[in-house]
């Protein structure tokens, strides 16, 4: 057992060497290439909501619907603070960050008394009213016309303008996110929340808050998505309440969908999938169909939603770890490591069959 | 007099947009009671039929042939929509079909803004323009039909659940699905049944609002969604108290935009489903009706 530790140990520094090496070496490999540099900007950006979304739907096993109004708020503060009121852009994400979980843990209260269909419409409700405060609110957002001249975020001095430079800075974020996603997992809240998404009665029977559990995770996942939000925001320069409506919500949880919860990576390899899927459609869609628009994106995204829920409910990272254990288990090795890896796993969204 | 003209203006208004949601809402509560399942593609399905019957009409079928023909469409597409997603996934948690049904939504949309594109389409009025005067206010004969549609087929619908056999058989199996099956009811027909009819209702709530706020690809969200907070106001698996309901996020919707300001009117109605949920959300009639379908 000592000896499998020590070798999960050692994977698990090289897994994060080589993450590193990734992320330094990455734009050297592309060799300046600014549209996949952007293409990299903005999977970060999405990836960071998402694994946010992951913990909250994966772990916890609770529905978002209304997770792009959190992203409104990081993306808002910031504009707002740094164009009009002048304050430095890292106290202005963090003030959005604080400002998203107090929203979270207000809206939150409530929100978790209930339960399924109407946990998914209160959160709904609540997408709807921020969008509305979004658009209606001129003075601080601009209303629809959207908010210009965000000005550009700086570090030690040096603000960054260019794509590279603001490649390393939102991957730092996603890693940092990752790692800090990976270890609440496997911390004492973690092993609550997969109580909880096991059986919420069993949880807190056995002395679990539940309430509390669930109220921290959405709060951390909606500072996931406000530090995302502020980094956008920043990054465009421009935004406006569309970006914060009730549809990107729903594409947030297509990239949850899609990469599954199986671990906290899910919410990364959803986000890198959208992403990729939707710059492809809009490459290949014009050759075959010359006069055809963004519809496809549409019909395409609403297809795969459903197939991927009937056919892969735990999405990617899940069928890719079921396939493994299959491949583990044939290849006849310590079954051991198959039962260590299964303890960190989490569930199909939304918890047990019913 | 200028006050009480705009009051019963927008008590008209709201009654119109009430009977609206009402038939969406009655669609929700139908497919709620017995399928278990929250269809958030239901304002789609008022899309759809609202389009359809449009195309219909302009390639000169007549009139009212055009309405039954693009309800039809619409139960057929319901049908497939319960075939293809919803019967395969049935024993899939909660949210896992709540995100099916956004998927189908999704793709409705996708396949109207293909077929139509953006541009809003208008429908000519039941029978010719033209409106009525009353206390001052101006209220357009199709806002009479909306609301005369609306009220004749809620009482064709409890004479459905009522007196026909299939109608019975429904609410058996809302009552208990386990008994309706040891009777020999096939629940997997019931909620084919359940939700082409929800779709058919939704189709007729889109064709009688087209001629007074047009059509367009993406009219089904907002309908669907308001809709919806009408049938948690009453309870979801309570078709009067849905109705009520509706009429309620009606005229609210029509008094904030008529008082307060348009922008917000979307958010009254939310403010009033996430406080009914909060505060009771068994519905707001959970005590005064316990009659179920």
């Amino acid at each position: 057992m000592e000896r499998d530790e020590r070798i999960k140990g050692g994977r698990r520094r090289l897994v994060l060497l080589v993450l590193v090496a990734a992320w330094l070496g990455f734009p050297w490999l592309v060799a300046g290439n600014n549209y996949l540099l952007s293409t990299l900007i903005i999977i970060g950006v999405y990836a960071l909501v998402s694994t946010g979304m992951t913990l909250l739907m994966g772990y916890a096993g609770q529905i978002s619907l209304g997770q792009a109004a959190f992203y409104g708020v990081g993306a808002y503060t910031s504009a707002y603070l740094t164009a009009h009121a002048g304050w430095p852009p890292w106290l202005a994400m963090a003030v959005g960050a604080v400002l998203a979980a107090l929203v979270a843990f207000v809206v939150g209260i409530p929100v978790f008394r209930l339960r399924e269909h109407y946990l998914a419409l209160a959160t709904l409700g609540f997408g709807v009213i921020m969008f509305t405060l979004f658009k209606e609110w001129e003075a601080i957002t601009g209303g629809l016309n959207g908010f210009f001249g965000i000005p550009p975020i700086s570090v030690l001095g040096m603000s960054l303008q260019t794509d590279i430079q603001f490649y390393y800075l939102v991957w730092l974020f996603v890693l940092a996110g990752l790692w800090f996603a990976h270890n609440i997992v496997r911390s004492r809240v973690g092993r609550a929340l997969r109580a909880i998404h096991g059986s919420e009665v069993a949880a807190s029977s056995l002395g679990v808050n539940i309430t509390k559990y669930k109220l921290q995770i959405f709060m951390l996942s909606a500072m996931y998505a406000s530090v995302a939000g502020s980094l956008y925001a920043h990054y465009v320069t421009f935004i406006n309440p569309d970006l914060f409506g009730i549809v990107p919500s729903i594409y947030f949880l297509i990239m949850v969908v899609i990469g599954g919860t199986a671990g906290v990576w899910g919410g990364l390899v959803g986000a890198a999938v959208y992403v990729c899927l939707g710059e492809w459609l809009k490459a290949v869609v014009p050759i075959l169909m010359p006069d055809a628009g963004g519809e496809f994106e549409i019909v395409f995204f609403g297809l795969l939603l459903i197939i991927m829920l009937i056919y892969m409910p735990s999405g990617l990272t899940g069928a890719v770890q079921k396939g493994m254990k299959r491949f583990r288990t044939t290849a006849g090795s310590q079954t051991g490591t198959t039962a260590t890896t299964e303890r960190h796993e989490a569930r199909s969204i939304g918890g047990g069959h019913g | 007099m200028e006050a009480w003209s705009q009051f019963v203006q927008l008590l008209f208004s709201g009654l119109t947009i009430g009977s609206i949601y009402a038939l969406v809402a009655l669609g929700f509560v139908i497919t709620y009671s017995v399928t278990g399942i929250l269809n958030l593609a239901q304002g789609d399905f008022a899309m759809l039929g609202a389009l359809i019957c449009i195309a219909l009409v302009n390639s000169g079928v007549p009139f009212v042939l055009a309405i039954g023909l693009s309800m039809m469409a619409a139960m057929v597409i319901g049908g497939l929509f319960e075939r293809l997603a919803i019967q395969p996934a049935r024993h899939s948690s909660v949210a896992v079909l709540i995100i099916i049904t956004i998927g189908a939504s999704f793709v409705f949309r996708g396949i109207a803004l293909l077929v139509w594109g953006t541009d809003p389409y208008a429908l000519r009025p039941f029978a010719g323009g033209g409106s009525l005067s009353m206390f001052g206010a101006v209220i357009q004969w199709q806002s009479v039909w909306a609301i005369v549609i609306s009220l004749a087929s809620f009482i064709g619908l409890h004479l459905f659940f009522h007196r026909t056999y299939f109608g019975k058989a429904v609410t058996a199996c809302v009552i208990n699905p386990f008994a309706a099956r040891l009777m020999g009811i096939d629940i997997r027909k019931m909620s084919l049944g359940a939700i082409a009819v929800s779709a058919g209702l939704g189709a007729l709530a889109g064709i009688v609002i087209a001629p007074i706020s047009g059509a367009s690809y993406d009219m089904g969200i907002m309908i669907g969604l308001k809709a919806f907070i009408a049938a948690v106001v009453g309870g979801l698996t309570n078709a009067p108290a849905a109705i009520a309901g509706a009429f309620l996020v009606g005229l609210l919707e029509s008094f904030a935009e008529g008082y307060l300001s348009s922008g917000y009117k979307d958010a009254v109605s939310f403010g009033l489903l996430l406080l009914v949920l909060f505060v009771m959300p068994n519905g707001l009639f959970a005590k005064m009706t316990g009659k179920r379908v």
